[in-house]
């Protein structure tokens, strides 16, 4: 452990990390919001989402630093309903997050898989494979996710849906960004299948599973990881369009999607913080997670350093 | 050799060339002198690493950054020009110096055909109008021994193969008419029975337009054949220089002798070569004194701390204390391990 | 009784037509490479049989079909009187692949990057389960870095830690992991500098005197063929136009295009012999001249040449596939190769 500790600040990564101060405040800007959302049980003034402690006299309170009417028990300020705002934006924010990677990771694995298969068996499965994902290029990714979800809709009952509205939203958006993934492996595999260590593992006799995955696979890893850190940003604006168009998370879940649709009912009244500062939170969000996924590109990019 | 009565074309003087990294200032090119008289063919050879490449780099101003020129000068005719801007020496490259590198690809554009390429160069660089450029582009094909120059010139460079991809290199490296072609590895890409075509080329070019050629390049075969002296380089040095006959029959440093005894030879069959020990160091780890001390079969005390300059050695100059009145100093015995 | 290695008729043809839609669409023809068009080798056990040819020849892809790397289109390769392509079961295949191993071209692309340079030479170990169990897996591998003049300790590092030509011993350690009889090495040293590979054909020389392997040497470098091998084939678009014991062939070569690879040599003795540009380049093995394929290029060629196949007829102890030398056209001549002067000091 201590080995791999030198070795990792040893690396030109971690050097190219320390030498560029925004990908440090991004990295530490999204570490902070991450570690913020998810112990928001512990830390958040208020728990949102109970109704009972919910009380109506609250409601509406604008953000204690440009009014004489807020109240430092709401330092946002809350919705009508006399949630907090700070203590939604922490839970929504975690929520957001936990769609933002599980949909990646759905992604992640579905391309990896379709496209180590594409690339290294070829041919007419190779073809198959990458037509599929040419037809659902042609779609924006957002589109594709509505469908799924409008199916899903379709297939089971408004009660039974906001149960599991989270797992459809995560299947849609992961559904909606494989290609990518896949794309980038098969183009990867079908550079690494033709150098001679893979080659060198043919002779001994391995059977193709075990040349993909322990071979191919490890060498492939770099341009995937990029992909799924830009893609983290992407998805959770996916989410959060979804949520705000009313068929992501519902009310009873709000994430910063869902928050933003709800204070967009009421922006019109010049109640402007309850979507003010959740759309902040995710501009935040995104754009310190793209930042890190831009530095990570060009610093596994050999041809750029 | 005309080296010693006429002006030299070309004279590099202490020239180094470093690359900054994070690890520290890595030295690639230490202290390397020479000259080329006109018309004079001198041959630059190395094993990779020894930085004969960035040497010719350095002189035609086309060091990749980080790299740069740290310390020396580079004369042409007697005007510095390492330290031009940009854009003049833009000029002096295409006017005065050619440039032919390993892979034809990278001199020409995939876009235009090579007649379009060779007539820009042309007007770039001499006051001809359109159809005199185009004149002397035929004649430059044609000079260079590309079958049916006439309707070739209207082919892109993909409808070439890599040998006459290479010749057109040539000629677009001819179109100023310059006084030096710095070629790099210009025959390593190809096949033997066109490297010969291309060696052959190159030296009837320089026979009759006197112009000199610095050839840098690792193959002792493709030096012998062309060049009129040769230099050694082992880490950034030059290890010797001198007339290329002398070098190759009577290799005054170590390192020489055994870069000779290496090449597999036709005459005498399955016993052993003669090898080297280990391997050139990393530009982090250049031993102190004689950077070629660790490998070296000869070596003394004095070359662990001393570093050698290039001496009088035989009919050549060879950077070894062997040939200074004082030696080597005390004998030690060879203890590498092979790494 | 046929020999240790036995080559009959190998054919290798590759598909590289443009896609079926485009094909059609733009009506164009399939296009087929003839790599490997009929080749026969015979190698002896302990010997080492060099293929030379210019880039494009099939050199390579010959030592591809011979480890399996493709199957080939026809004939047949016997391994130790094992058909290897009519190959019987997984078993048998298996028991055949551990006694022949490849050594590859490109120090750089031959070893897996993200792996330890212990679990690459330990692989094949593992994959064939020559070892008993760990502390037996590590004396295997720490004996193999020994035999190729590395250290045990180097089995921790990884290969980007090492210079071109000890990634190479690490490459030969992993071909010998399996204590093969057979070594297929494809160009093993035309990546690396002169000096060190000096450093590898004296190992692998060495290894061979030790181990007694066979080699099939491919290469595109006349020096270090006629260096290191006891018979050469030199390939011209996919066919064996000569092959001879390795004195016979660069003493008195046959065929034009042998004697024209001779002629490139560059002569580092400078006797004041010229390299002799040879006109022409070799043509597209999608559409090979007829007849001979060498005749657009060689300067006794005639009808016969263009139109009738030359066949492989013994000469001199050698095979040659020329109607020249078949008619008696072209004589026979001795060539000399002046001694290397004192260099050793």
């Amino acid at each position: 452990m201590a080995d791999w500790f030198r070795r990792a600040a040893d690396s030109d990564i971690w050097w190219s990390f320390k030498s560029s101060p925004l990908t440090v405040v991004a990295a530490v800007a999204t570490l902070l919001i991450i570690l913020v959302s998810f112990l928001s049980p512990l830390i958040a003034p208020h728990t949102p989402f109970d109704p009972g402690s919910l009380n109506l006299s609250d409601g509406l309170k604008p953000p204690v630093f440009v009014s004489d009417e807020g109240d430092w028990t709401f330092p946002l300020g809350t919705d009508d309903q006399g949630r907090d705002i700070l203590s939604s934006i922490m839970y929504g924010t975690r929520l957001s997050l936990v769609v933002g990677f599980a949909s990646v990771i759905v992604a992640m694995v579905l391309g990896i898989a379709l496209g180590l298969v594409s690339g290294y068996v070829g041919g007419a499965v190779d073809a198959v494979i990458m037509r599929i994902a040419d037809v659902q290029l042609t779609f924006p990714a957002i589109l594709v996710a509505l469908l799924i979800d409008g199916i899903v809709r379709g297939l089971i009952s408004v009660q039974r849906h906001d149960e599991i509205a989270i797992y459809v939203i995560v299947g849609a958006i992961g559904l909606s960004f494989w290609v990518q993934y896949a794309r980038t492996v098969r183009g990867s595999v079908l550079v690494e299948k033709n150098k001679e260590y893979v080659q060198a593992a043919r002779v001994i006799g391995l059977s193709p599973v075990l040349i993909m995955v322990r071979h191919v696979l490890p060498n492939v890893t770099g341009p995937v990881l990029v992909i799924a850190t830009l893609n983290l940003g992407l998805a959770i604006i996916s989410e959060a369009t979804l949520s705000f168009l009313g068929v992501g998370l519902p009310s009873t879940q709000p994430s910063l999607g869902t928050l933003i649709r709800l204070g967009n009912e009421v922006l019109q009244s010049g109640d402007w913080w309850i979507t003010v500062f959740p759309g902040a939170t995710l501009a935040a969000l995104v754009l310190a997670v793209n930042l890190l996924g831009d530095w990570l590109r060009d610093a596994l990019n050999p041809k750029l350093r | 050799m005309a080296a010693t009565n006429n002006p030299p074309l070309l004279e590099v003087r202490n020239l180094r060339v470093e690359f900054p990294t994070r690890r520290g200032t890595l030295l690639a090119v230490d202290d390397v002198s020479f000259e080329i008289a006109p018309g004079e063919v001198l041959g630059v050879v190395g094993e990779s690493g020894a930085g004969k490449s960035l040497t010719g780099n350095a002189i035609i101003g086309l060091l990749e950054p980080p790299g740069r020129i740290a310390a020396g000068e580079v004369r042409l005719e007697g005007r510095r020009i390492d330290n031009l801007p940009y854009e003049e020496m833009r000029k002096v490259r295409g006017a005065r110096i050619g440039a032919i590198f390993q892979d034809p690809l990278t001199s020409l554009n995939p876009l235009y055909s090579v007649g379009r390429q060779l007539v820009e160069t042309i007007q770039t660089h001499l006051p001809l109008n359109a159809a005199a450029a185009r004149k002397r582009a035929l004649d430059l094909l044609k000079e260079v021994g590309i079958p049916g120059a006439e309707h070739r010139l209207d082919h892109y460079p993909h409808q070439f193969s890599g040998g006459m991809r290479q010749r057109v290199v040539i000629a677009l490296a001819l179109c100023a008419g310059p006084r030096l072609i710095v070629a790099d590895e210009p025959t390593t890409a190809l096949d033997v029975s066109i490297q010969a075509q291309i060696i052959a080329l190159l030296k009837r070019l320089c026979r009759e337009h006197g112009t000199a050629v610095m050839l840098v390049t690792h193959d002792m075969g493709v030096i012998a054949e062309t060049a009129d002296r040769v230099a050694v380089m082992y880490a950034g040095r030059v290890a010797e220089i001198g007339p290329v006959r002398d070098v190759i029959k009577n290799a005054q440093h170590p390192y020489t002798k055994g870069l000779m005894g290496s090449i597999p030879h036709l005459g005498e069959r399955g016993g052993r070569l003669t090898q080297i020990d280990g391997s050139m160091p990393r530009l982090n780890a250049i031993p102190k004194g004689c950077a070629f001390n660790p490998r070296c079969t000869l070596r003394g005390q004095r070359c662990l701390v001393e570093r050698p300059e290039l001496m009088a050695a035989g009919a050549s100059r060879a950077a070894c204390w062997l040939h200074d009145s004082r030696g080597v100093g005390a004998p030690i015995g060879k203890e590498t391990v092979d790494a | 009784m046929p020999e240790f290695v036995q080559i009959d008729g190998l054919k290798r043809y590759f598909d590289v037509s443009a896609p079926w839609l485009v094909r059609k669409l733009e009506g164009r023809p399939r296009q087929i490479v003839q790599a490997v068009d009929g080749v026969d080798i015979a190698i002896a056990k302990g010997e080492t049989f060099s293929l030379v040819g210019e880039s494009g020849c099939g050199k390579s892809t010959v030592a591809r079909l011979v480890v399996g790397l493709y199957p080939p289109s026809a004939g047949n390769i016997v391994f130790d009187g094992h058909d290897m392509v009519a190959g019987r079961g997984r078993a048998t295949q298996s028991a055949l692949r551990r006694r022949l191993q490849m050594i590859f071209q490109d120090p750089f692309a031959s070893l897996n990057p993200r792996w330890r340079v212990f679990d690459i030479i330990a692989e094949p170990i593992r994959a064939f389960g020559l070892a008993k169990d760990k502390d037996d897996l590590r004396r295997q591998v720490d004996e193999l870095l020994r035999q190729v003049r590395l250290t045990p300790a180097d089995g921790v590092k990884f290969p980007h830690e090492f210079s071109g030509g000890q990634r190479q011993r690490i490459s030969i350690a992993r071909a010998l992991a399996s204590q093969p009889e057979f070594l297929v090495c494809d160009e093993p040293t035309s990546a690396l500098d002169v000096s060190v590979q000096a450093q590898i054909l004296n190992l692998m020389m060495d290894l061979q005197r030790r181990l007694q392997l066979t080699y099939l040497f491919i290469s595109h470098n006349l020096a270090v063929v006629y260096h290191i091998s006891t018979r050469v084939g030199v390939m011209y678009l996919g066919r064996l136009v000569e092959q001879a014991p390795t004195e016979t062939l660069f003493r008195r070569p046959k065929h034009p295009y042998t004697r024209m690879l001779l002629d490139t040599i560059p002569d580092l003795e400078m006797t004041g012999r010229q390299r002799t540009p040879v006109a022409g380049e070799v043509p597209s093995p999608i559409n090979p001249p007829s007849g001979c394929t060498f005749h657009p290029r060689c300067p006794f060629a005639n009808e016969r040449c263009k139109a009738e196949r030359p066949r492989s007829l013994p000469v001199e102890g050698g095979l040659v596939a020329c109607h020249a030398i078949e008619e008696g056209r072209i004589p026979i001549e001795d060539r000399t190769y002046a001694a290397r002067s004192a260099l050793s000091s």
